[in-house]
């Protein structure tokens, strides 16, 4: 009877178990996954989203570095570009290549991520489609999205020229039939038409300042800086591009007509004045510290709200996973915290001797009479003694300081008979001639011939570099930014285009106000294009604007020409646009001993060329927009090939 | 049960003898190699500057099969029996080639059969020609004429001209130990009757030779073309 008892109470446990029904049982939402209904109805749900897309644009000279188009396990450092176009020298094994080589390829630079316009297209779809979010979100979210989608295809068309312009995700139906999927390529001014039209109708739906004040999330000054920098690179393409007619295709793929130039430019002037008018926030030259040099150097360390210049920038913080090996792979090598690792970026002769004297006169470094005899100098710095701020800015000299120490960068002794006494490391002493006593021979910090990750050009990368106790090791790195956009580029792309639109005294005006910050406070009386290419060379250096602006000037296959130098044409030609600098020359600082004279101890310079720079920088015409490949052409035979592919 | 051994080695000869067929392809052996010729004279170009591609449709996705011209205007493939289409891309060489009604160049069509011998014949914008080369204590004097083979709606200026000296038998504007300089097209009087002189500089180790011949770059278009290459003995 008892048995009964139990054997219902178990038919009964198992009935209620079974019933519940097939769908609530099997379907379990996913735990790992958000789906995107809930994803889009949680405003922070969405920014995380939205994070995600601000980490995949692609700069030309980031900080950390974007994946490795060949080994997916692996990034390539961003920076790598900066030791690119002969600005500078890169010390270590695996970036010798850079000055190796005689050429680019014609892939080198090659862009085309349509799965990240994909997903920015349906970002924005969702977001459309979002209920629960408020209006004001949305509408900031969508605007967002909007603007790093025309950021990213200014990326592809300073790139690839016209690509296909797809503001929409594609569908595909599995009938076969992938042909409605391919989409051709637009002309080439099509494509940054789509920029400035959608900056036009994004700039007023982003708040002006982040409430926050968080400077890397888009703003209506970042939109305006894009649009103005865009609009600048299409204008000048229009007019320069006449320069190089056969940099082009039949269908305007490739290549702007001329005549649309005034209009870019004036879409340029005008974006940019709405900036320098405040009317998108109140921006500003930054001018914070008493010393110039410092002060330049402070704009990229500076993330306080105090910095106005910062439009847009790519943050990183310490600790929170973002952060950056910058300062770690080129800091000083003296000064390093990882033993070896630094000093892999060493700024060129070519890039140092580019900044003028405080008189606006340019001048290379002066390291001998005009009878050929060297100069001699009682402090090592005084030969760059008088000259625009932003060098030390941008530059670390030999014998300044860095984080408290002081650089020690020299080749060796020069002694009486002319001879040099140098060894291959600082702690290899050698007795000069005379005497018994070793002494040391080399500077701490290079230059040696061949030893990397320690200057070879005799001088280290100042910009961008972390001062922060930690920020040269490994397990902290630095989370200085990357600036995007700032206020001074703004100030440039208004000169330039003025000048283009005959306005030579605005663009005065504009030119003269970057000038007086970096100290050179005698204005300038007449702007040409050379000043503007002068000015942008300097104060943008090493923030990926090097080669787009050569590439829209048409300049770029004249300046790394693939003609050898010598240091007559490395001193020559100084501060004009369509100077050569094929290859990295750096300046040797040496002690000349020589007891009795004079000029004992005091310091002498020659100029050198790193025994790894072999290679002779040539642009080809086909370099100046980068192949598609074979696959991709395979995949849509809509695309029509590059001019030289 | 009992072990049969002879089942066990009749087995292992069967399964031998099927697997001893090679299972990898047979690699491409078939030579294609032909130069380019303007009217059965050689136009020298630079060493791996100048493209030329294969396509062989049929096997799914289509990519190039990629090389470049010798500096003597020579190419040469393995390859497999079939149809290809050759092309030289666009921009590409100091010439003209056949171009298709859009003005892109066109493809050529090649049926390989066994080995073949296949000339490119190009219209080069120039020709040098006729150079001679003396050489007087370490200057090595060029004598040479520029002739101009495009002259029609198509033609284009010369940018510069200059003499090579290198060491090794690659000689170019970015192979070189030694050049003349770049004499600017606005500078040339007289193209037939044209003289350029280089100093040979000291060779470590030393060597009783070098190699030289003139290029000429023509405006707008990226590739040089080259005389033919001199070995100069001393």
């Amino acid at each position: 009877m008892k048995k009964i008892y139990i054997y219902l109470t178990l038919t009964a446990l198992i009935f209620s178990g079974a019933c519940k029904k097939d769908s609530d049982f099997l379907d379990v939402p996913p735990k790992q996954i958000i789906p995107e209904e809930t994803a889009f109805n949680d405003p922070a749900l969405v920014l995380s989203v939205m994070a995600d897309l601000y980490n995949r644009q692609r700069d030309f000279s980031s900080l950390d570095g974007y994946p490795n188009p060949d080994d997916n396990n692996n990034v390539v450092p961003g920076w790598r570009t900066m030791s690119d176009f002969n600005e500078s020298f890169p010390s270590d094994g695996g970036g010798y290549d850079i000055v190796r080589r005689n050429q680019w390829e014609y892939n080198e630079w090659y862009v085309w991520d349509y799965n990240y316009i994909r997903d920015m297209n349906l970002f924005i779809e969702r977001a459309t489609a979002a209920t629960q979010l408020s209006a004001d979100d949305k509408k900031r979210f969508i605007a967002e999205a909007r603007f790093l989608r025309a950021n990213y295809y200014f990326e592809l068309v300073k790139r690839m020229g016209g690509v296909p312009l797809i503001t929409q995700s594609q569908q595909y139906n599995y009938d076969g039939n992938v042909t409605s999927l391919q989409v051709p390529r637009s002309k080439e001014s099509e494509i940054y038409d789509f920029i400035i039209r959608e900056a036009d109708s994004i700039k007023t739906l982003l708040p002006k300042i982040d409430v926050t004040r968080d400077k890397s999330r888009a703003t209506t000054g970042a939109v305006l800086a894009m649009q103005s920098r865009a609009a600048l690179y299409a204008g000048s393409i229009a007019k320069y591009g006449a320069g190089t007619p056969t940099v082009s295709l039949p269908g305007a793929e490739v290549g702007i007509p001329a005549a649309l130039a005034q209009g870019y430019y004036t879409k340029a002037l005008a974006a940019s004045q709405e900036i320098i008018n405040g009317s998108a926030g109140s921006y500003a030259l930054y001018k914070v510290l008493p010393d110039l040099s410092d002060n330049f150097a402070a704009i990229f360390l500076d993330k306080s709200t105090v910095n106005a210049e910062a439009i847009l920038i790519e943050d990183f913080k310490v600790n929170s996973g973002k952060v950056h090996g910058f300062t770690v792979n080129n800091q000083p090598s003296s000064i390093s915290d990882e033993g070896d690792d630094a000093g892999r970026i060493n700024p060129s002769l070519n890039l140092v001797e580019s900044f003028e004297k405080l008189d606006n006169t340019y001048a290379p470094l002066a390291t001998k009479d005009a009878g050929g005899n060297p100069m001699y100098y009682t402090n090592e710095l005084d030969i760059f003694a008088g000259r625009d701020a932003r060098l030390a800015g941008t530059v670390l000299l030999p014998n300044t300081t860095f984080k408290g120490e002081k650089l020690d960068i020299w080749a060796g002794y020069v002694v009486a008979d002319g001879s040099i006494v140098t060894s291959n490391d600082a702690s290899i002493t050698l007795a000069l001639p005379g005497t018994s006593n070793k002494v040391q021979v080399v500077g701490q910090d290079g230059p040696i011939n061949g030893v990397q990750l320690r200057t070879q050009s005799g001088f280290y990368i100042r910009k961008y570099l972390d001062p922060q106790v930690g920020s040269g090791r490994r397990g902290r790195q630095s989370d200085v930014a990357f600036i995007r956009y700032r206020y001074a580029e703004v100030l440039l792309n208004a000169a330039e285009a003025a000048f283009e639109l005959n306005q030579p005294g605005v663009g005065l005006i504009y030119l003269n106000q970057v000038r007086e910050r970096a100290g050179l406070v005698t204005p300038l009386t007449e702007i040409t294009f050379d000043r503007i290419v002068h000015e942008r060379k300097v104060e943008l250096a090493f923030e990926g604007h090097t080669l787009f602006d050569m590439k829209r000037w048409r300049l770029a296959h004249v300046v790394w020409n693939g003609s050898q130098m010598s240091v007559a044409s490395l001193t020559s030609n100084l501060g004009s646009a369509t100077k050569a600098s094929t290859q990295p020359y750096g300046l040797w600082p040496y002690k000349y001993y020589n007891p009795g004279n004079p000029n004992n101890g005091k310091w002498l310079f020659r100029e050198v060329l790193p025994a790894a720079a072999t290679g002779i920088s040539r642009f080809r015409l086909g370099n100046y927009y980068s192949t598609i490949s074979a696959d991709i052409l395979s995949a849509n035979p809509k695309l029509v090939k590059q001019p030289n592919q | 049960m009992k072990l049969k051994v002879h089942y066990i080695i009749l087995l292992a000869l069967v399964l031998g003898t099927v697997s001893c067929k090679k299972d990898n392809y047979e690699a491409p052996s078939v030579s294609l190699k032909g130069r380019l010729l303007y009217n059965g004279e050689e136009v020298g170009v630079e060493h791996n500057q100048v493209k030329l591609e294969l396509y062989q449709s049929g096997f799914g996705k289509v990519g190039a099969i990629e090389s470049t011209f010798a500096q003597d205007g020579t190419y040469s493939q393995i390859l497999f029996d079939g149809q290809y289409k050759l092309l030289i891309p666009n921009g590409q060489g100091p010439f003209r080639w056949r171009e298709n009604a859009a003005g892109s160049r066109d493809s050529l069509a090649v049926s390989l059969n066994g080995a073949q011998t296949l000339d490119l014949e190009v219209i080069p914008y120039y020709m040098v020609r006729n150079a001679v080369y003396t050489k007087t204590g370490t200057t090595l004097t060029s004598t040479f004429r520029i002739d101009k083979i495009i002259t029609d709606a198509n033609a284009k200026n010369i940018e510069y001209v200059a003499l090579y000296v290198n060491k090794t038998q690659f000689v170019s504007a970015t192979d070189q130990i030694a050049s003349s300089g770049n004499v600017i097209g606005a500078d040339i009087l007289d193209p037939a009757n044209m003289t350029l002189t280089a100093t040979i500089p000291s060779i470590t180790p030393t060597q009783n030779y070098v190699f030289a011949r003139v290029g000429v770059k023509i405006v707008d278009v990226e590739d040089m073309v080259f005389s033919p290459l001199k070995k100069i003995e001393f």
